[in-house]
């Protein structure tokens, strides 16, 4: 009879959502919005400043010396075209209106005159003006290849020493590491963000929602127990709270590679193993109950959703400064009662998860912490229900 | 006859904001909305709460139904008292009242069957129950349509139904026929007289003279949260009309507070 009340609450509260076309795709629609948008942003701000792989642009020189001829010629990727002074402003005008990629105008004799110059003896250096125009992507890649390769020819000239000439791998972080430190400092704040989204999403609706409806007595007024109904309340949202989180969380996983613009072998989240996955998998079921239990117990407060919504506010803005905290890096605190504060455990045993830092004890201790807390909340949320004035407040 | 409810000396007060204060124009933190409230009723009659808007009617009502908890006095509902074992009187009342609503987004079929496992009816009685009831009351063609599709007289039916799933022995009814059209109000009464033969025990709460006259049994007449006077319809009326015997109990009772 006891648990029959517990399941009939989640039943009801699962059919609810899982009846509603609409909630369905609200719940859902964030993942794909994100991977979409990410994906969409990454290709956005990869071709700022790429152009397209068989796009040769064209350089007209002036004074072209047979040096940097040769070095051209050896890197490939653009086209000179001797051009006479006297076409340099008509070339500066077609730069301008990107019909023309650059121009660049050499001194006359530059490689006599690089090769005389003392850099001691204080005079003016041989100058080469290359014009370029910002605002055509086909240019501003041109200008950065050329001056690239005048640069390092320079350096060439100068040549007194090298660094990491030897071709051989120098660093010596693995990939893993490097996607690892890179996922650590993200996805804790991610992850929270998107379980606070998912358990705000339904549970001011279910309980503030049920009170401003005036449905919520007529449950109180069967003989079911008050603590079944927060039970069954608070693991119904939590598992629709969840598919939310997840499905905005494998959206950011899949997109993530696409964003940052790198291969999607280097940055992939097939560095982490089964025993990675199911330990983040028991610190995000631990921390979607504790969520769900507290903006239960806010929404409980609230006479309208519209309050509740207000009410958990303060909430939200300290779940995202807890998961900014993932940021500074350093790794997971290894001091144990860092992981006995609600919420910040969460982030810290995210962080130890994706950086392969993980401090066990302090793992166990935060389930732990937050199972107290969480049972905590479903006691006060029952006395709440219990509560004529919280419940019948108008 | 059995007496199936005791209600002895229920009080209830109320804390008043300092903006209610404001509004009410009185220095007075806490209002007495049931002031030692006690009558009786017995298995299978009628028993009427009559009295004027803000009387303390409601109030009683949600007391009996374990909505709220009395500051002191208690009422005993077939054995079970609403102060030490409130689980026990739910599950022997039925309590309908126009400010329990039903979840919108759900059928009538849907409703019928949780609640009827909230109140922990088996599935077999369920389903012999549900279809006596919606044929009776003709919900069954509209069984699966959402409660937000309904109209506002199959939505009071549907609630009336869904409150007595459990086939309780004290039914509670807090205003029966407030905002009902005639031909639901009718419906309503008739049930509750149907009720009565089957020897259920129904409280109802109105300000309607011609409702009380039609289905009481026995009344009490509330007036300022104190119970004026109790008794069989025909001792309260002493041949007059209800009415006229109100207005007089009213101004006795008034002027002597006055």
């Amino acid at each position: 009879m006891k648990s029959n009340g517990i399941i009939a609450i989640m039943r009801k509260e699962l059919a609810r959502f899982f009846g509603d076309k609409r909630m369905v795709v609200s719940i859902l629609l964030p993942g794909l919005l994100i991977y979409v948008m990410y994906s969409f942003m990454g290709q956005a701000m990869g071709s700022l400043y790429g152009v397209e792989e068989d796009y040769v642009p064209t350089v007209q020189v002036v004074n072209l010396p047979a040096s940097v001829s040769a070095l051209v010629e050896a890197s490939g990727g653009m086209a000179l075209v001797e051009t006479d002074a006297s076409a340099v402003e008509e070339a500066k005008a077609a730069v301008a209106e990107q019909g023309l990629d650059l121009l660049a105008v050499f001194p006359a004799d530059f490689d006599q005159a690089v090769a005389a110059y003392d850099p001691a003896g204080g005079g003016a250096a041989p100058d080469v003006e290359i014009y370029y125009n910002a605002a055509s992507t086909a240019s501003q890649s041109t200008y950065m290849l050329l001056t690239g390769l005048l640069d390092a020819y320079e350096a060439q000239l100068a040549n007194k020493f090298d660094i990491n000439a030897g071709g051989g791998v120098y660093d010596l972080a693995s990939e893993k590491d490097t996607a690892g430190t890179y996922f650590a400092s993200l996805m804790p704040l991610l992850l929270m963000i998107f379980l606070y989204s998912g358990c705000v999403a339904v549970a001011p609706e279910s309980i503030a929602g049920e009170k401003e409806r005036g449905t919520i007595a007529t449950m109180l007024i069967t003989p079911i127990r008050r603590g079944d109904i927060a039970v069954g309340k608070i693991l119904a949202l939590a598992v629709v709270a969840l598919l939310s989180g997840a499905s905005s969380a494998v959206g950011t996983v899949l997109a993530l590679p696409k964003l940052v613009g790198a291969a999607s072998d280097e940055l992939s989240a097939n560095i982490y193993g089964v025993q990675d996955y199911l330990l983040l998998a028991a610190v995000i079921l631990s921390t979607v109950l504790l969520l769900v239990t507290l903006i239960s117990i806010l929404s409980t407060f609230a006479k309208t959703v519209k309050e509740a919504q207000t009410y958990v506010m303060p909430l939200m803005i300290l779940v995202m400064v807890l998961g900014v905290t993932a940021m500074f890096g350093g790794g997971a605190k290894t001091e144990l009662w860092y992981y006995l504060i609600p919420l910040y455990n969460s982030v810290q045993c995210m962080v130890g998860v994706f950086s392969f830092s993980t401090v066990t004890a302090g793992v166990a201790a935060a389930l732990a912490a937050n199972a107290v807390y969480t049972v905590l909340g479903v006691f006060l949320l029952t006395r709440m229900f219990n509560s004529e004035k919280i419940v019948f407040s108008r | 006859m059995k007496e199936l409810l005791q209600v002895r000396g229920l009080t209830k007060t109320f804390r008043l904001s300092a903006k209610q204060q404001k509004l009410e124009k009185t220095r007075e933190k806490v209002r007495t909305a049931v002031n030692d409230l006690s009558f009786t009723a017995n298995e299978g009659e009628i028993f009427g709460l009559l009295g004027p808007n803000g009387a303390g009617k409601t109030t009683t009502l949600r007391m009996l139904a374990t909505l709220i908890r009395p500051d002191s006095g208690d009422a005993v509902l077939d054995g079970a008292s609403v102060v030490k074992e409130p689980e026990q009187v739910r599950g022997k009342i039925g309590f309908l009242t126009s400010e329990l609503k039903l979840e919108e987004f759900f059928t009538p079929n849907y409703l019928f069957d949780f609640f009827s496992t909230l109140h922990g009816v088996p599935p077999q009685v369920r389903r012999q129950r549900r279809e006596a009831l919606f044929a009776r009351f003709g919900i069954d063609r509209f069984a699966e349509v959402k409660v937000a599709d309904l109209s506002t007289g199959m939505k009071q039916k549907v609630s009336l139904v869904v409150s007595i799933v459990h086939d309780p022995d004290i039914i509670i009814f807090d205003e029966p026929t407030n905002g009902l059209d005639v031909l639901t109000a009718r419906v309503v009464t008739d049930f509750l007289q149907e009720l009565r033969s089957q020897g259920k025990t129904i409280i109802v709460s109105t300000h309607i003279f011609s409702l009380v006259e039609k289905l009481c049994d026995r009344v009490g007449i509330i007036i300022d949260g104190r119970m004026v006077c109790c008794g069989t319809l025909e001792e309260i009326r002493r041949g007059g009309s209800l009415e006229d015997r109100f207005f007089d109990i009213y101004r006795e009772t008034v002027g002597e507070a006055e």
